[in-house]
Formats: C-alpha cells, structure tokens, sequence
C-alpha cells in the first residue's frame, strides 16, 4: 500500500462460517474521489465484503481502516457515524412514510423536542434539488418509482455519512434512461469527492463508470487494477479465472414455426393488466419478451400462467379450447413459470434446496403420490448436477444460495415437472456472469430438446441470443413481432420506441 | 386525500352520522351529560388504547392490556385497603410494575424473535394468574383521595360533568399523539411498522424501540387500571377481562392498519368514541340485550378491515396508470 492515501482500507480481512471461507485474507483500498467497481460471481464474496465494510458483520481476522487509522465498525448505525453510507440493491427505505421524513429519520431537525416538520421538508427540498428531483416530499414515498427511489436512499446515505458511499447493485432494476440519470448522480458525487464502491452485473456499467475494479472469487482478492488499462475480456478472465462464451447465434432457424402448435392465444388480455394480444407458440420455440420495464411483459407472463387470469379471450392448448383461470389449470396443461421477484415469488427460503425443486412436482402428482425422500434427493441431486447448483447441501435452506444458484433452483423446479411450456420473467437478472451463461446455455438446450419458452429480458442481447421470435411490449400492449433477421438489438430498440409499427416483418 | 387519511375519514363520517340517527331517535342523547359520561364512561378503555395504537402501528399486537388492566386495579387495592399506602405511592409502584413487564415483554420480543402475540399472551397468563394470586375477591377501595378524585369534576351547562378521569383520557389522547406524529420516537415506531430490516438498517434503534413500545402499552395499561380503580372503587382480579380486545377494535376502527405502518393514535378516540356511542345507544333503547353491542362492534370491525383492504390494494403505487385502460 504504497500510496496509502486510502479513505476506507480493509487489511488481510478474513471470514469464516462455519468451515465456509467467505473472505480469505482480502486486502482492498478505497480512494478519495474514486468509483471503485467490485466483481466477482455470486459467492464470491462481495456482499460479505461489503458487510464487513459497514460493519453488519465483524471480520474474523485483519482489519478495517479509516484514513490511515484503524476503525471497529459495530454495525451499519455506527459505520454511518464514520461517514460509511450503504444503498442497497432492493430499496430499504420506509415506503409507508413520507420521502422527507426518509431522508432525515433519526436525524430529524427537532424544536423544543418535537419533530418540525417544516424546517424538514424545507431541507428536504434543497436536498432533492442538487439531485434534480422535483417531488413533494411530504408525499408518501412508496408512491413513487423505484429510480426515485433509489435517488433518495442515495440523497439519504450521502447526506449521513458523506465520504464513502457503497452501491449494492443499485441498477437491477432500473430501466436504460434510469441508469443513466444515477449515473449522473454518481458522477457529481464523485466530482465532490465522495469515495464510491460500485457493485453490478453489468459490465457496460463497470466500464461506464468506474476508476478502478476489485476482482474477487472464491473469497479471495484476485486483482485491483485502473480499468483504463483492462478490456471486458480482461475483467470477465479475472472474475471466472477462465473464457466465458456467448452464443452468439442470432440466426436461429424458424424451422420452429413449422412445428406442431402448442399453445395459441387469442384475443387474450386482462382489464387493467394487458391488452389483448394475440400469440401462437410452437413446440421447440422460445419466444422472447422485450420492453421497458412497466411495458406489461410481466403481466404477459401472469395472466398466461392464470397468476392474474384473463377475463377476456381464449386459450387453445394442444389444438383444445380450454381455460387457465388459475395457476394449477396452467400446471395440468404442463405450464411453468419462474417469476420476476424470486425473493417474494419464487424461492420458498426456510426450505432445503431438494424440497424447493420437488415442490412443483409433488404439486402435480397430487396428495396421493408422495414422493418419497429417496426420490427426492435423486430428483434433487439430478438437476443440481445438471444446473450446476453449488449448494453445500441439499438440505441447507434456499435463502442461504447465491441469486444465481436460487433461480437455477426455481429452474429445476420447473424443470423436474417436466412442462411443455416454461415461461420465463427475468431469468437472468441480479446474477453473476458464470451462472448468466449456464442458464442462457440451458434455454437453447430445452429449446432444442423440444420445449416451448416464452423468456422476458430487458437485455436485448440476451433475448437476440436465444429467440426463434420476439415480441415487443409497449404501454401494456403487444405492438411487434420479430423474426428472422429482424431479431436484432438495433431493431427491437427501434419497435420499443415508435410508435409506427414499420418494424413489424 | 392522503389514502392513509380515509379509513379515519370515514370513521368520523360513520360516527357523525351515526350519533345524528341516535340523537334523532333519542332527542336525550344530544346532551352534555351524555357526552360527558361517554369520556367518564370510557377513560380506561381509551387510555389503555392509546398504548395499543403504538404496538399495533409498530406491527405487534399486545394481548396482555386487559390483565394488565386487573392486576394494576388489585395491587393498587390491597395496597392501599390492607397495607394503608397512600394511593399515589401505590400508584406509583404500580406503574413501575407494569413498566417492568412491559420492558420484559419488549425484550423477549427483540431478542428471542417471538412473535409479539406469543408473548403477549403469556403476559396476559403472567398478570391475570398475578392477580388472581393476589386475592380471588374484589378489594373495596375506601380512601379520602378517591372521595377527592371523584369530587374533582367541570360542571357543564346542561347538567353535563366532567370527570377527573375522563379528562386524563383526553389529555392521554393529546400526548400521545404528540408523542406519534411529532416526535423521533414516533417515526421510530412508524418505521418498525413499516419494515422492520429497513428501519434497522436506517439507523432506527430497533431494540430500545420495542422495548419502549411494549413499556408504554403497559404504563398505560396499568394507568387505565388506575382509572378503573377510581371508577369502580375496587380492585378485583377478573376485571376489564377481554378489554384488550375492545382496545384493538378501538384501534383498527380507528384507521389504524393492522399490520402496521400507518394510522393515528386521535382516530383511535373516535374509535372508542364509537365503540361509546354503540352502547349508550342500547342504554337509551332499553329493550335491547347488551350483547347487540358485540355484533354491533363486530360488523363494524369487519366492515373497516375491508375498507381498508379496499383503500389500501386499490391505491397500491404503479396500478393508477393503468386506470386509464
């Protein structure tokens, strides 16, 4: 550390659960003025890191120093008062009171002891003018969208501690022009400044953004290095140790179409869900959802599953007039659905892994064919080699697995039912690079196998690299359809964004 | 309208018009005595709903109000009818009795991670089996200070009074709200209500504020049992059995969520207003069985938690836009 000119320095930080190495002897500095990117694949170590950092965990062995001078941080309250600030990637502010009163709780200006509510929202207006936020703040702030949000828990962390802020994954789920407007919140900050550790999926962003980039894996510190000097190559090697490659394959044979049809919507929507949409699925197809978030591609999903059932239109099923008007019709069709919100709809988190992949099955079989614990575990173990699943066990409780590992669970779940037709929202969002791959790799094997897939995404690259078709979501209707050579990024933005229909084929 | 302002709105709504139809059946009940009597006649369940607004805001329940409630009254008894303690030392030992448990039950909420109903519930075992203990029969209260408590009333014009009581219920009322909407510790117990990890990761100290929380419920449980003391004269151990309940009704009918995060410790008094205003209601008519209250509460209680349900899915952030369809 020869520059030691570090604002916030862990030192040889190990820890350990259990007989897990979460951290190994990390060393890792943070510069005045810096965004400092760090990577790695999910359990690599990055969120135990950054808990280490604010103190909601203590480390087991090194340090943690401030300027220079050693610091114990005792939790995230007392990491605050050495200028710390964290936003996290799910937003952890209090939806049910008023942004104001977010910005400032437990910091509230007082008179005589009481609250005053006015020097408050006066302060608070000030403070979301310099973040070029025009909202009321005495409106309540779960009114708002998620980016706004998120700009106020940054406006709150910044305005608490003022020297380092960490960004847990703040972008996950926000839209391009969301994005781009935090960034500018970052850049100014880090133009005052402030110190900054940005964590992200996204390597665009890494690259966008940041000075610097922190490579971990495995609970070990691989690299720090000024990106100037890195390619994407380069960051991706350093974070799996080894080539990732995406299929590029943008051409895939529509030969799909001539298959025998699966499923066939017609005039299907839902009153303040979806308009209606027609839409035909062949068996062998992935059909791929793109839009901008709120474009209504979740509520594709859900009204197709019967999550939210249709009140309008029809259903064929294997050439058979039918109705879905709940989730366990779609089920007995051999539908699957892997939701968007895996923490609130997906995962089942105090059940072991093996009971979160058998849960679908056993649904189907019914009350009377109980899968015994033998077949379970051989049901289990089967899809967690072949998803590549890294549990230390498969009786260890869901919620303890990385976001990757927990969507290829749900996946095996899906999976392990054997379905026609999986529908897939968001498969890929908030996990690691490695576990991105395996699933992208799994949806063109099944595709190939035979199945059909109807797969949401906001990344346009990802949904080119495994449709056989797309279709475009606008203001909560379907407005294109994409085939052939058509399926590329540049033309999906452009269907995204006119309101012309021209980029129909 | 903010939409956590409605079910309140509507709560003074049904209640004006509800006390409009009284009083056009019964010209009487348009009087200051009965308005007087509705505060006297209410004091201890208002104060004792008071502390149930903060636990139910914070997301908890407290079962325990009721046994609190009796025991308070039997130990304040015994101690000034058998050990001849001045009543205002014995009721100062009594709320810090009931401090104390209230501190143990906000403890083991914080730090065992049990459920509030849970322990609450043993806490309401905890004090009715104290009491019962205690004395299995009512302990007559005969003291020159309650003869001077008693006395202490404001005579209105129109014969109406108000009582000692009735107006610690008010001033009750006024600071705790005070104490909700204008103070730290208000928006701490807000935040609680809210999310829980949220508010600790906020800087909210979530420990101290459970444990102040279930504190406050009981001081103002065992204040209410105070109350109730002077109100009847006597301690007795089965007293104000169920009351617990009547508080939680007061509260939801208050507009206040039952899992937490919003409501207003002043619509809970319109609550119990209400709850008042029901059974005088049935002392006016004569005719009508006394349990009438009981369905009255009941359907009205139902009828505010689908209001509220209304209220609050309806209006959830994200689904206004797609009204317009």
């Amino acid at each position: 550390m020869a520059d030691g000119e570090y604002v916030l320095e862990a030192r040889g930080v190990m820890k350990i659960f259990g007989n897990h190495v979460a951290l190994d002897t990390v060393d890792f500095g943070l510069r005045k003025g810096e965004v400092h990117a760090l990577l790695g694949e999910n359990g690599a170590g990055k969120s135990t890191l950054i808990k280490v950092l604010t103190g909601a965990y203590q480390p087991d062995g090194g340090g943690i120093y401030m300027d220079g001078a050693q610091i114990s941080l005792d939790n995230p309250l007392h990491a605050q008062s050495f200028g710390i600030g964290t936003v996290y990637q799910e937003v952890n502010l209090l939806p049910n009171r008023s942004v104001a009163e977010n910005l400032f709780l437990g910091h509230q200006p007082l008179r005589f002891g009481f609250v005053n509510f006015r020097k408050m929202e006066a302060d608070a207006r000030v403070l979301l003018a310099n973040y070029d936020l025009q909202i009321d703040p005495a409106s309540e702030l779960g009114t708002h969208s998620v980016a706004v949000q998120q700009i106020v828990a940054i406006a709150r962390a910044v305005q608490l501690s003022g020297k380092v802020l960490i960004l847990d994954e703040p972008t996950a789920s926000l839209d391009r022009n969301e994005v781009e407007r935090l960034f500018e919140v970052i850049r100014g900050l880090k133009a005052k400044g402030l110190a900054i550790i940005f964590i992200t999926h996204f390597l665009d962003q890494v690259f966008a953004i940041s000075d610097r980039v922190t490579v971990l894996r495995n609970g070990k510190l691989i690299d720090t290095r000024p990106l100037d000097d890195l390619s994407r190559t380069d960051v991706v090697r350093l974070m799996l140790g080894k080539d990732i490659a995406f299929s590029g394959a943008t051409d895939i044979e529509s030969n799909a179409a001539q298959n025998e049809v699966l499923v066939e919507f017609k005039g299907y929507g839902r009153k303040r869900g979806v308009l209606p949409f027609d839409l035909t699925i062949h068996k062998g197809e992935v059909v791929g959802v793109a839009g901008l978030l709120g474009s209504g591609r979740t509520e594709v999903a859900r009204i197709m599953f019967g999550a939210d059932p249709a009140d309008q239109g029809t259903v064929t099923v294997n050439g058979q007039l039918t109705a879905i008007r709940k989730t366990t019709d779609a089920i007995r069709h051999g539908f699957g659905f892997c939701p968007e919100d895996r923490k609130a709809e997906g995962i089942l988190g105090d059940l072991s892994v093996r009971e979160n992949i058998v849960i679908a099955l056993q649904g189907k079989l019914g009350w009377f064919k109980a899968l015994n614990r033998d077949e379970q575990f051989e049901i289990a173990g089967r899809f967690s080699e072949a998803m590549d699943i890294r549990a230390a066990s498969l009786d260890m409780p869901v919620k303890l697995l990385s976001g990757g590992n927990q969507q290829k669970v749900i996946l095996s779940r899906w999976l392990a039912t054997d379905p026609a037709f999986l529908i897939l929202d968001e498969p890929t969002r908030g996990i690691d690079v490695g576990a991105h791959a395996e699933i992208v790799r799994t949806i063109n094997r099944l595709r190939d196998e035979g199945m059909a897939m109807l797969v949401i995404s906001s990344e346009l690259d990802e949904v080119v690299a495994y449709s056989s078709r797309i279709v475009v979501m606008r203001d909560r209707e379907m407005v294109a359809e994409l085939r052939g050579k058509n399926i590329n990024p540049g033309i999906i933005v452009q269907a995204i964004a006119n309101n012309t229909d021209e980029a129909v084929a | 309208m903010k939409r956590s302002l409605r079910p309140l709105a509507a709560t003074a709504v049904i209640f004006l018009i509800a006390y409009a139809v009284s009083v056009l059946q019964f010209p009487g009940m348009l009087s200051t005595r009965v308005l007087g009597n509705f505060l006297t006649d209410n004091a201890f369940l208002g104060i004792a709903a008071v502390g149930m607004t903060f636990v139910i805001i914070s997301g908890g329940i407290d079962l325990s109000v009721g046994a609190v409630i009796g025991f308070t009254g039997v130990l304040v008894a015994v101690l000034i009818t058998w050990f001849g303690v001045h009543p205002l030392v014995a009721f100062a030992i009594a709320l810090l009795v009931a401090a104390l448990f209230g501190a143990a039950m906000g403890l083991t909420i914080h730090y065992l991670q049990v459920p509030s109903f849970i322990v609450t519930l043993a806490g309401m075992f905890l004090a009715r089996g104290g009491a019962s203990v205690i004395t299995q029969d009512s302990v007559p209260i005969n003291h020159e200070f309650y003869r001077t408590i008693s006395e202490a009333i404001i005579r209105l014009p129109g014969g109406g009074r108000l009582s000692f009581i009735g107006l610690l219920m008010v001033a009750v009322f006024l600071v705790g709200a005070l104490l909700a909407h204008r103070t730290r510790f208000g928006s701490y117990v807000y935040a609680l209500g809210g999310n829980t990890v949220s508010a600790l990761l906020m800087g909210v100290p979530v420990a101290r504020t459970t444990v102040q929380i279930y504190m406050l419920s009981s001081v103002l449980a065992a204040l209410s049992g105070i109350v109730f003391s002077l109100y009847t004269s006597a301690g007795y151990p089965l007293a104000a059995v169920g009351v617990e309940l009547d508080a939680i009704s007061a509260v939801v009918i208050g507009g206040t969520l039952l899992t937490g995060g919003y409501g207003f410790v002043l619509g809970t008094f319109v609550g119990v207003m209400l709850l008042g205003l029901v059974q005088t209601y049935i002392i006016f008519d004569g005719t009508l069985s006394s349990w009438w209250t009981k369905i009255v509460i009941g359907v009205l209680l139902f009828l505010f938690i689908v209001l509220q349900r209304i209220i609050f899915a309806a209006s959830a952030p994200g689904e206004e836009s797609s009204e317009k369809v």
